[in-house]
């Protein structure tokens, strides 16, 4: 599933997947497979998404959930 | 359709022709799938009955697909919600599930990209294509079947185990390889190796046409 909604809100799938992402330092997609076992291209879309809507940052591969992400969290 | 819009055809060996897609799962970017391998197939049209057995026959090796690091990708022009009412139906009616996920190329711009529309067969509906991409993104086989004949679901599970073994082991595969028989040894390509070829313990019918058990 997307993780952000046609009107711009985050999903289930969104919000679990930022939930995750918090609960870790910096994490690449490939670590986020290994651990889940979801398709790899499933989750770079997921990372890419949530990057465009500015709730991950993204710094040589790895992913952190950014303060506007934490506060989507919060809502 | 524009007529004049560029129509390309990729290339054994060269790169797949980029694209950004809106799927029946969210949007996908062909870079999503470097370091897997990919299956990008179309179908000419949803609700449609060649293309239903095609699918559910698709559906069927997707796990043998998952066990072999490939991922599977469906396209037609049809719309999105034409896709999801007919996954729907193929489940409902048929009880098998599509799991993956099916581009809608509306604008048909991934199907000319692809070489996808032959216009003696459709003018509209992409006919029935396979292209086999490797995880560093390079196309590495393809199949063109006609809007009459269902594809076999076998050669396909056959060619990625083909290539596979190719990349994993540098060796060729001989007519109806099938995993456990005898590999091609590549052939000299001196004459001194040649002449060395019959003694290092292949099975050989002479020295260019060598084969070993992996």
């Amino acid at each position: 599933m997307p993780c952000i909604s046609a009107d711009g809100k985050l999903t289930s799938d969104g919000r679990m997947r930022l939930e995750r992402l918090k609960a870790v330092k910096a994490v690449s997609a490939e670590e986020i497979v290994s651990v889940t076992g979801e398709p790899l291209f499933k989750v770079r879309r997921s990372l890419r998404e949530l990057k465009t809507a500015g709730y991950v940052e993204e710094s040589e591969g790895k992913y952190t959930v950014t303060e506007q992400g934490l506060k989507a969290l919060n809502e | 359709m524009d007529e004049t819009a560029k129509v390309t055809l990729p290339r054994l060996g060269g790169k797949a022709p980029d694209f950004e897609a809106v799927t029946t799962q969210g949007t996908f970017k062909l870079e999503d799938f470097k370091g897997t391998w990919l299956i990008l197939f179309s179908h000419p049209a949803d609700f449609t009955p060649v293309c239903t057995t095609e699918f559910i026959a698709f559906a069927e090796i997707y796990e043998e697909l998952k066990k072999r690091n490939v991922a599977l990708l469906g396209l037609s022009v049809d719309s999105v919600p034409s896709h999801i009412a007919w996954v729907r139906n193929v489940e409902e009616k048929m009880g098998v599930e599509i799991p993956f996920p099916v581009i809608a190329d509306l604008n048909k711009e991934i199907a000319m990209r692809y070489g996808m529309i032959h216009p003696d067969q459709s003018k509209t509906e992409t006919v029935r294509c396979v292209f086999i991409i490797d995880p560093e993104g390079i196309v590495r086989a393809m199949l063109y079947y006609p809007l009459t004949t269902g594809r076999n679901m076998s050669e396909i599970l056959r060619v990625i185990d083909a290539l596979q073994t190719t990349d994993k082991n540098k060796v060729a595969t001989p007519a109806n390889w099938k995993p456990g028989d005898p590999v091609i040894v590549p052939p000299p390509t001196t004459q001194e190796a040649a002449k060395e070829r019959l003694e290092q313990g292949y099975e050989c019918k002479d020295w260019y046409l060598c084969k070993k058990k992996l």
